[in-house]
């Protein structure tokens, strides 16, 4: 342990500990912008500036080891001035229009400089350059708002390996942002939108399309429906201040309503959807290899997550057919509301007006994808973040935490816990194990409370071994067989799974991979900021929201009996193929 | 190696010879990959080699040295050394270090910029010259310098810029090559 004295205190804190750390668990705020807990302390933007005895200048407390003796000031003139000026100068800088911006009262650099008492701009410098790039559905990029805190560099090359962003140029003409300047839907940007989510200011955001879904819902031609993925649920409430980790299902479909959507589904029941096709699709895969001694892509990656996708699409091509070729349950749900829900209404597809609710800023990409087309139009109209749903529902003058609570509509509302669990890492893995072993054995899977225990939480890759015995006759096939598999989150995480795979030094028959840390929960369309601390708290809820439902196996679902029997027929028809499944292409790496 | 890289001088035509420069790209990707802080050399004697950095050279590096391309561009754009466009045959830099500055540097610059039309960072129009700043070549007893390629010009005065050029302007004509 070392002994240090923080504004005349004496502490005695770990070795390695940050100057900056030290002080938080001592109680006392140090204003930040650039560092971000576990992702980034580079010093950058001088904001954290602190006074050390003996040390001739202020120093940046997030990259300032602690240590034996050092004493240390927070709160003298100096260093209160000094931080001053430092964020004085940012905002000479920044495009300073807080009313009208995207950030407005959830912005870090406006709620620093309230903080520290700034109330005049006193300097009055050149502004940055304005680049708007709208190059890509997901993402919107500008220039003028952004601080060159790299926050987004590090996240875009550390954690997903995919480094799209790095500052180009130097001093004032510094633009964090895709090489020379160019747009982003020039370089390998999967849109995962992580950026957007650690970004302290209203520099990297979806693109706004809020105004498409209110024309919608104001257009009497339009039947309008809406699907909320899980991951929702368990974040929302966070717009209207309330807990992370609040379960607000209930209220958001009550608020849904109230905003006059025609039908309040849930992707809940798409995902129980795609278990089943695609935990046939696994299981045929098997027998094709087992039984039939064919050569077949193994193991199957996991297809619901848009940015891991285009991830493989540019990174690894050879590695298409591995993918699952079940759409995501955004899609599948698309694809179903557009066809067998319109049939049920009497309606034709282009009648309908698809809205999704999303954590994710990929999927708004997904969406817009050229084979998304299945109904004969555009499956999914328009996707919404968690954030702009907030919005909305702010912008309807709805008191959200004073809703009741109301059930989804049938008969696309329904879902099992199996499928509330996609939202987290590890969850499609769960859902697809408790189906496929039961459908193989007849019985429940072997796990305590029907969790898959070496799959949850938050380590970056998990892996788990399931021995298959007591078959039914028809699997016997797969008696002994010892089912391997592994789960990664973050592309980064991602990447050096496949890499262990094509090297040979791993081998598994299935695997789920999420793009964002956590999983959806941690999605890159996520009310900000979301620290390691939230997303627990976010996972949590959902295996709460699981584990309080009857109905916890997707092939329970009866609402997805139902639509096999009066629809689809069986899982990988001819029909759910057209419907449910999709191509992936390769990408040139640019 | 690196000093080797910095004393070559640019000998760039717009085209390239890609083949037997790319062969050479290759040579020197090989000794530089595995060694830290090895992208700055590399792109150094990449521009000795093309004359600049077309963007096939630099997607060509990031590719072998396994470095994202947006880092690659983040550093060439960083550094006013490295140039993405065609240069002129010959490169003048215009020394502006504190020395030079004080003593007129400003005033050749200008005087060149107007000899030549062109601002700095362009080449002019028959591909002879390209203009560059530069922050002290290490000759401030000379003081105002410019460089055009490897020749260093000392005491440079504004009258006098029309008379140096002139000498680059007569070697061409006469089809020789400029030291």
């Amino acid at each position: 342990m070392i002994n240090i004295t923080i504004d005349g205190k004496p502490y005695s804190v770990e070795e390695e500990t940050s100057v900056l750390e030290a002080c938080k668990d001592a109680g006392i705020k140090i204003p930040t912008l650039c560092y971000l807990e576990k992702v980034q302390a580079i010093g950058a933007c001088r904001v954290c500036l602190v006074e050390i005895e003996g040390v001739h200048d202020l120093v940046a407390s997030c990259v300032m080891p602690v240590s034996e003796e050092m004493k240390i000031h927070t709160n003298n003139r100096r260093v209160r001035e000094a931080r001053k000026v430092v964020v004085e100068l940012l905002l000479s800088e920044h495009d300073g229009d807080c009313q009208i911006c995207d950030r407005n009262e959830d912005c870090e650099l406006q709620s620093i400089a309230h903080d520290l008492g700034i109330r005049e701009l006193r300097y009055q410098g050149a502004k940055a350059p304005r680049r708007y790039d709208e190059s890509t559905a997901g993402l919107v990029r500008n220039s003028t708002k952004c601080i060159s805190c790299r926050r987004c560099v590090t996240v875009c090359t550390e954690m997903q390996s995919v480094s799209a962003l790095f500052p180009q140029s130097r001093g004032f003409k510094t633009i964090i942002g895709p090489a020379f300047g160019k747009e982003l839907n020039t370089v390998t940007c999967v849109q995962c939108g992580q950026c957007a989510a650690v970004c302290p200011v209203g520099a990297i955001s979806e693109r706004d399309q809020t105004a498409e879904v209110w024309a919608a819902l104001d257009d009497p031609n339009k039947t309008v429906v809406v699907q909320t993925a899980p991951a929702i649920r368990a974040a929302l409430g966070e717009c209207f201040g309330m807990e992370p980790g609040t379960l607000v299902t209930g209220k958001m479909t009550t608020a849904l309503r109230r905003m006059e959507f025609d039908a309040v589904f849930d992707t809940n029941f798409s995902a129980d959807l795609t278990i089943m096709e695609e935990g046939t699709e696994l299981l045929t895969r098997l027998k094709k290899a087992l039984v039939d001694g064919e050569q077949v892509a193994l193991p199957i990656f996991t297809s619901c997550s848009p940015g891991w996708i285009q991830f493989v699409e540019y990174y690894y091509p050879d590695m298409l057919d591995n993918l699952s070729t079940c759409k995501s349950p955004q899609q599948m749900m698309g694809a179903m509301v557009k066809t067998y829900y319109a049939q049920k209404l009497g309606k034709k597809p282009e009648d309908m007006f698809m809205v999704s609710v999303m954590p994710c800023t990929a999927k708004k990409f997904e969406a817009a994808r050229a084979e998304m087309n299945s109904s004969g139009v555009q499956d999914v109209d328009v996707v919404l973040t968690t954030r702009e749903l907030g919005k909305m529902i702010s912008e309807a003058g709805i008191d959200f935490q004073a809703l009741e609570d109301s059930e989804m509509d049938a008969p696309l509302g329904l879902g099992s816990g199996a499928a509330d669990i996609f939202a987290n890492t590890g969850g499609v893995m769960e859902a697809a194990l408790r189906t496929a072993y039961e459908i193989i054995t007849g019985r429940e899977i072997p796990f305590d409370n029907l969790h898959v225990t070496p799959v949850v939480g938050m380590e970056g890759i998990k892996e788990a071994e399931i021995t298959i015995e007591g078959t039914l006759p028809e699997w016997s096939f797969l008696e002994g067989v010892t089912a391997k598999v592994a789960v990664a989150h973050t592309l980064g995480n991602a990447r050096a799974l496949v890499e262990k795979i094509r090297a040979g030094e791993a081998v598994y028959h299935f695997v789920e991979v999420m793009t964002c840390p956590g999983g959806c929960i941690g999605g890159g369309g996520q009310p900000r900021i979301t620290t390691d601390k939230i997303r627990k708290a976010r996972m949590k809820a959902i295996y709460a929201e699981d584990e309080g439902k009857a109905l916890r196996k997707s092939h329970a679902n009866p609402q997805i009996i139902k639509a096999y029997e009066d629809f689809l027929g069986e899982p990988l028809s001819h029909r759910s193929h057209e419907l449910l499944h999709t191509k992936y292409f390769e990408k040139e790496r640019v | 190696m690196i000093d080797d890289a910095i004393s070559i001088s640019c000998t760039c035509e717009e085209t390239y010879d890609s083949n037997t420069q790319f062969i050479k790209l290759d040579e020197i990707l090989a000794e530089y990959k595995y060694k830290d802080g090895g992208l700055i050399p590399v792109l150094q004697i990449a521009q000795g080699l093309f004359g600049y950095l077309p963007d096939e050279v630099l997607r060509h590096i990031a590719k072998n040295m396994d470095k994202p391309y947006s880092e690659v561009a983040g550093v060439v754009s960083f550094y006013s050394f490295f140039s993405t466009q065609p240069r002129g045959k010959y490169v003048i830099k215009v020394c502006l270090g504190t020395a030079c500055y004080v003593r007129g540097g400003k005033q050749v610059l200008d005087a060149i910029k107007k000899e030549l039309a062109v601002d700095v960072g362009e080449t002019t129009t028959d591909k002879l010259f390209s203009l560059e700043v530069a922050r002290c070549f290490g000759a401030c007893g000379l003081a105002p310098a410019i460089m055009i390629n490897d020749d260093v010009h000392q005491r440079v005065k504004p009258t006098r810029i029309k008379q140096i050029l002139s000498s680059y302007y007569k070697f061409e004509e006469e089809g020789l090559d400029h030291a």
